[in-house]
Parts: C-alpha cells; sequence; structure tokens
C-alpha cells in the first residue's frame, strides 16, 4: 500500500516574538495522496504560507507530526532535508526568486547542481524544461530581460527540472496579470495530468477552481476541506 | 556541486559586483605587495652585500673615514672633510709598522665627466697609487697600469675600465688616445681587465689616474691630501684579523684616539660588513615585516567585512538555494571559495603590482629587489589562506541560516 504523499496529523506552527506568541497554525490534520491537485486558499495571515513552509520542509512544527511520503520528517537532518527538498519537491514562489546574474537555462539548472548531475546532462534537462514551459528561446536571457509571467514560468521550470513528485507553489500569479496567470495555471494542469501533486496557495476563487480539492484555512485551522477524494 | 561549479559560482558572484570586489582585493593586494617587496628588498641587500664582499676579496680591509671631533668637541658629520689622509696610507705601507699588511692604497674619488669629441661619460675618477691594482686583484687588459714615475711626476695619464673606454671611444683598444676633463687632457695608458664575477659591474666603469695628479692638477680642493678610503690587503687570509690590529693601532696613534668611540676612521673587513649589515638587515626585516603582516591582516579583514555584507545582501539568494536542495556545506563552500578567489586575485595583483615595484624601486631609490617565483607562489597562497580563513565566520552564517528565515527576508 502505497500511503499519501502528505499526512499532517494535530500540526501547530508557534511564531515567538519577545513576550509575543503568535500561533500561526492550530491543530491541522491533512492528508494529500498522489496526484491530487489542491488548492489552499484563506484570508491574509490565515497560515496559508506557514502551511506551506511546513510542507516543503523549509520549517518545522512545533507540535504534531508531519509524514512526508511515509516519511516523519522531524527524524531528518538538515542534510537529510536538503536532499528531500532536492529530489522529492519543487518551489514556485511569488515573487519568482530567481537568480539576477544567471541566464533562464543555468537558473534551472541549479536544483540538479545540488543533485550532482553531470553538467551536459543538465544543461539538456534545463534546455528541455524550458522547452515544456514555452520558453526554450529564451534560455540564454537574464530574469531581467524577460517579462514576470515569462520569469514565473523560468520558476516552474526550474521546479520541474528534477522530476519531483510534489510541486509547492505560494501565490504563483498574485504578481502576474490575467494573461500571464492563464499561461502559468495552464502548466500546473499539464504538470498535474501528468500524474505530478501539485499543491497551490492562492487568494483567487478562480485560480483555485482550477483546482479538484479545496481547502480553505481560517486563522490557523483547516475550515473546509472541498472536493475531497476520501 | 563539483569543484568546477563552485569555482564558476565564485567568480559570478565577484564579478557581479565588480566595485566591492575591487576594494575587498586592493587591501589583500596592498599586504601581497608589501610582503613580497620587503622579501624582495632583503633579498636585494644580502645580494647586495655578497657582491660587496666578492669584490673586497677575503683578505682586503677598507679603513673609511669616520665623523671627526673638532676642538670644541662637536662631531662633523658625513661630508665634511675627509678625517682621512694619503700619510695615512703612507704610515700602513711601513712593513715595520705593519707586518702583515701587504699592499696599501689610499683612494680619491669623485664624479667626473670625461669627453671625447663629442661624447660625454660620467664616472668615477678614481686617483690612486699603483698599488691599487694589487690591493684590489686586477690587472689590465691592454696596456699598462699607473706606475711609481706617474706618480711623482703627476703624469696626465689615465687607466680604464673596459666599459668607461667603450663608451667614450666605442671599444676597448685605445691606449695611446688622449680624452680631456674640463679643459686637461689625459692620455690612456692601460685598459682595465673586466670583470664578470660580480654582479656589480660599476667595477667596469671606473677612471684611475695617479693620486698626485688627482689632487694637484685635476680636483684639487682644500685638502688636497685627504683621501675617501685606504684599502689594505693583507698578507693571507689568516692575518687580516692581525692586520686589522696594526691598521687599528697605527691609525689611532697618528690620529691621537684614545679610546675606540673617539675613533675618527672606521675598518671594515668582509667579516664587519656581513655582521653590520645583518644587523641591519633584521631590523629592517622586522619593520617592514610588521607592515606587511599588518596589512595582510587589515585586507583579511576587509575579505570578512565583504564577505558579510555579502551574505546579509543574498539571503534570499542562500534561502532559494537552499529550497532546491543546497546543503549547509554546499553554502558554506560557495562562500569560502568566493572569499578564496577574490583573496586568489588580491594575490596575483600583488605579485603584479611588486614586479613593477621592483622594476621602480632601483630606479628611485637605492636599493636592489630580487623577486623570485617561489616568494610569489608563496605569497598567492597566503592571499588565498587569508581569504579563506577571514571567509570562514561569514560562510558558516550562510550556512547555518534558517531556508524560511533566508527566504522571508525582504
Ligand atoms: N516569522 C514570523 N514570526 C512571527 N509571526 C509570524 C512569522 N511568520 C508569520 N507570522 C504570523 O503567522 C501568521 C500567518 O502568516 P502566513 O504568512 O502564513 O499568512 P498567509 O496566510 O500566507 O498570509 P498572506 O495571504 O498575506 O500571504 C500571521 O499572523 C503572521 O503575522
Ligand atoms: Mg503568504
Amino acid at each position: 500500500m502505497i500511503g499519501p504523499v502528505i499526512d499532517l496529523v494535530d500540526v501547530g506552527k508557534t511564531y515567538q516574538t519577545g513576550s509575543l506568541t503568535v500561533d500561526a497554525l492550530r491543530d491541522v490534520t491533512l492528508s494529500i495522496d498522489r496526484g491530487e491537485f489542491v488548492a489552499i486558499t484563506g484570508p491574509s495571515g490565515s497560515g496559508k504560507s506557514t502551511l506551506m513552509h511546513i510542507l516543503g520542509c523549509l520549517d518545522v512544527p512545533t507540535s504534531g507530526r508531519y509524514r512526508l511520503a511515509d516519511e516523519d520528517v522531524a527524524d531528518l537532518d538538515d542534510d537529510q532535508l536538503a536532499e528531500v527538498r532536492n529530489r522529492h519537491l519543487g518551489f514556485v514562489f511569488q515573487q519568482f526568486n530567481l537568480l539576477a546574474y544567471l541566464p533562464a537555462w543555468r537558473n534551472v539548472e541549479l536544483p540538479l547542481v545540488y543533485a550532482g548531475v553531470e553538467p551536459r546532462t543538465r544543461r539538456a534537462r534545463a534546455l528541455d524544461a524550458l522547452d515544456q514551459v514555452g520558453l526554450g528561446d529564451r534560455a540564454d536571457h537574464r530574469p531581467g530581460e524577460l517579462s514576470g509571467g515569462q520569469q514565473q514560468r523560468v520558476a516552474v521550470a526550474r521546479a520541474l527540472v528534477t522530476e519531483p513528485a510534489l510541486i509547492l507553489a505560494d501565490e504563483p500569479t498574485g504578481n502576474l496579470d490575467s494573461t500571464s496567470t492563464a499561461d502559468v495555471l495552464d502548466l500546473f494542469d499539464q504538470l498535474h495530468a501528468r500524474g505530478r501533486t501539485v499543491v497551490l496557495i492562492t487568494h483567487e476563487r478562480d485560480v483555485a477552481a482550477r483546482a479538484d480539492r479545496t481547502i480553505e484555512v481560517l486563522d490557523g485551522r483547516v475550515a473546509g476541506d472541498r472536493g475531497s477524494q476520501s | 556541486m563539483n569543484a568546477r561549479d563552485l569555482l564558476r559560482t565564485a567568480v559570478e558572484a565577484v564579478r557581479t559586483h565588480k566595485l566591492r570586489s575591487a576594494l575587498t582585493v586592493l587591501g589583500i593586494t596592498i599586504g601581497i605587495t608589501a610582503v613580497i617587496l620587503t622579501v624582495g628588498l632583503g633579498q636585494g641587500a644580502k645580494a647586495d652585500v655578497q657582491a660587496q664582499i666578492d669584490e673586497l676579496g677575503t683578505n682586503v680591509l677598507v679603513v673609511s673615514p669616520g665623523s671627526s671631533t673638532d676642538s670644541s668637541g662637536v662631531r662633523g658629520g658625513f661630508g665634511s672633510a675627509s678625517t682621512l689622509t694619503s700619510t695615512d696610507a703612507q704610515a700602513l705601507s711601513s712593513t715595520t709598522v705593519a707586518p702583515d699588511v701587504q699592499a696599501v692604497a689610499g683612494v680619491a674619488t669623485s664624479s667626473v665627466s670625461l669627453q671625447v669629441d663629442d661624447t660625454n661619460w660620467t664616472t668615477t675618477l678614481t686617483g690612486t697609487t699603483p698599488s691599487w691594482a694589487e690591493v684590489r686583484s686586477r690587472g689590465v687588459s691592454d696596456g699598462r697600469f699607473l706606475t711609481d714615475e706617474d706618480v711623482d711626476d703627476a703624469a696626465m695619464v689615465v687607466v680604464l675600465g673596459p666599459d668607461t673606454a667603450t663608451e667614450l671611444f666605442g671599444s676597448t683598444d685605445v691606449v695611446g688616445q688622449t680624452l680631456t676633463l674640463d679643459g686637461s687632457t689625459l692620455k690612456v695608458v692601460g685598459v682595465l681587465d673586466a670583470l664578470t664575477s660580480s654582479e656589480d659591474t660599476t667595477n667596469n666603469d671606473v677612471a684611475l689616474v695617479p693620486s698626485t695628479t688627482y689632487a694637484e692638477r685635476l680636483v684639487g680642493g682644500t685638502d688636497r691630501d685627504s683621501v675617501s678610503a685606504i684599502y689594505l690587503k693583507a698578507t693571507t687570509e689568516s692575518t687580516v684579523s692581525a692586520a686589522y690590529q696594526e691598521a687599528n693601532a697605527t691609525l689611532a696613534n697618528l690620529h691621537g684616539i684614545t679610546s675606540t668611540d673617539d675613533a675618527d676612521y672606521a675598518i671594515a673587513t668582509q667579516q664587519s660588513i656581513l655582521e653590520a649589515s645583518t644587523s641591519v638587515d633584521r631590523t629592517m626585516t622586522v619593520m617592514l615585516g610588521g607592515i606587511a603582516v599588518i596589512s595582510l591582516l587589515v585586507g583579511g579583514i576587509g575579505v570578512m567585512n565583504i564577505m558579510l555584507v555579502s551574505v546579509s545582501e543574498r539571503i534570499r539568494e542562500i534561502g532559494l538555494r537552499k529550497a532546491i536542495g543546497a546543503r549547509p556545506r554546499h553554502i558554506r563552500r560557495q562562500f569560502l571559495v568566493e572569499a578564496a578567489v577574490l583573496g586568489c586575485i588580491g594575490g596575483l595583483l600583488g605579485v603584479a603590482i611588486a614586479a613593477v615595484g621592483s622594476m621602480v624601486l632601483p630606479r628611485v631609490a637605492d636599493a636592489r629587489v630580487i623577486l623570485s617565483v617561489g616568494t610569489s607562489l608563496l605569497a598567492i597562497a597566503v592571499a588565498v589562506g587569508i581569504g579563506v580563513v577571514f571567509g570562514v565566520y561569514p560562510a558558516s552564517r550562510a550556512a547555518r541560516l534558517a531556508p524560511i528565515d533566508a527566504l522571508r527576508n525582504e
């Protein structure tokens, strides 16, 4: 039996700033199966990004248990977490987070560098990923020479170049106009169609509508879960 | 992530921030230049001393005039009338007074311009006696050396060094030719054999005239008897110290010196030159070495400072790299290699500037600088090492950043 790719049980995250404590997440229990396309919505400050950081092993929960692909994340050290992120996860951020001094293909290639892939193979795979997002002809352009939508497509290419099981996107269309938004969302549809698990955080209702399942976060709790298969 | 990737990333980071990198590199460059020039100067000084010693020969002593104390007790400094005279030289050549001294030659020197037709050449005019050839172990390749008759007659004759002859006449086949010095005509009677062993080829550029001719007819001056130095040759190598004692006693007696502190002359032997130079050397090395170490330290602190700035400026980049799979050690290496690259560039530039300095310094100051490949390589290694050492702290700070804190940073 293959378990869910994401399995959260009673996960909480408390931020402590001085004497002030903020419960960004409380008792979140959630499981996402392989191949699902999930949207996470909720008002600003509700804890969506916090949730994604925990799902992406960028941050650790202060309580509860998180199993990613049947492995308890709490048991992993920094190096192993880095490896998990490298092998199994792909990130797309609202601010693109491309390195401005590198051409597009070098940005896309980065995860492969840390995976220890040969330079020749890296370039071929990076160019292939750029082809998949329709930017094969822009491989040598630096991010500054690309539009916002194109930059985000480069970021998507970077997320998919390692062929990860799970793609996490935090408001990937937050900085884009409607045409670019449609382009980027089409890419997520394609990834989903090819069997990848996609978790997409968004404010926008019509963006969330592209997903099979919508999880609503309110004040750090899961307040709604529509379209769930289970 | 292999070495090539690391190096490429580091070079790109350095290139991206050109001005900042340049300023950082500058600190290291200054330090490395200082170190290489210090070592080069030390080696140059050592080589000069060696050349002096080689030139002198093992059993030669040089008496040079020192500061004189006049009746009022005021010491005349360097440049006042010489305290040595040809009388001193004469006294030292007596075998009864100084039995271990084989030969004595007083020399008076001044810089003059010699002329042949339209050709002018500035050289050192030396007034001396026939024993000069014996004391300095030199002979003539053509013609003859100065003779006692030349001295007695104050003859208008000159013996030229091979370089001097070539500069004036275009060849060394010049015996019988004449040249003029301030309107006086001198006849060339001989040409010295060329010295090749010594690196210091100034020994091949001299003009020797009889001491009497020098004092009475050519240079003169108020103190016709004074000499710039007296060269002594001991009978054998083993009698050098005996010759030293005899010369010292004779001169002290002649000059009425009772305490060695009051001596208005100094006697140098190969041994004493070596000793004096090593003590000077040591002071110089310690001083310049201190400056070099301090400037390297400052350069290193500069690297650390810039690397810290670089880390905090690139927090987002670090976060992104960690998010896509960089391990802490990848990040640490990235910044360490960047610091090492800065150090390496600084080292290379330092070597280049030191190379230029080694060519310029001898022209503006009386100092020879010897650069060696070994020193240069070592200096570059030191520069890289400084980069790494001072890069450790910033690099581990970058490596320790939590990916989420790094990513959140706006
Ligand atoms: N590092 C932190 N220290 C303290 N509090 C934090 C920190 N990060 C987030 N928070 C708090 O946790 C809560 C949830 O933040 P989070 O970024 O997850 O919200 P969000 O749902 O992504 O909001 P938005 O839609 O505006 O991006 C907020 O109240 C926020 O102020
Ligand atoms: Mg958010």
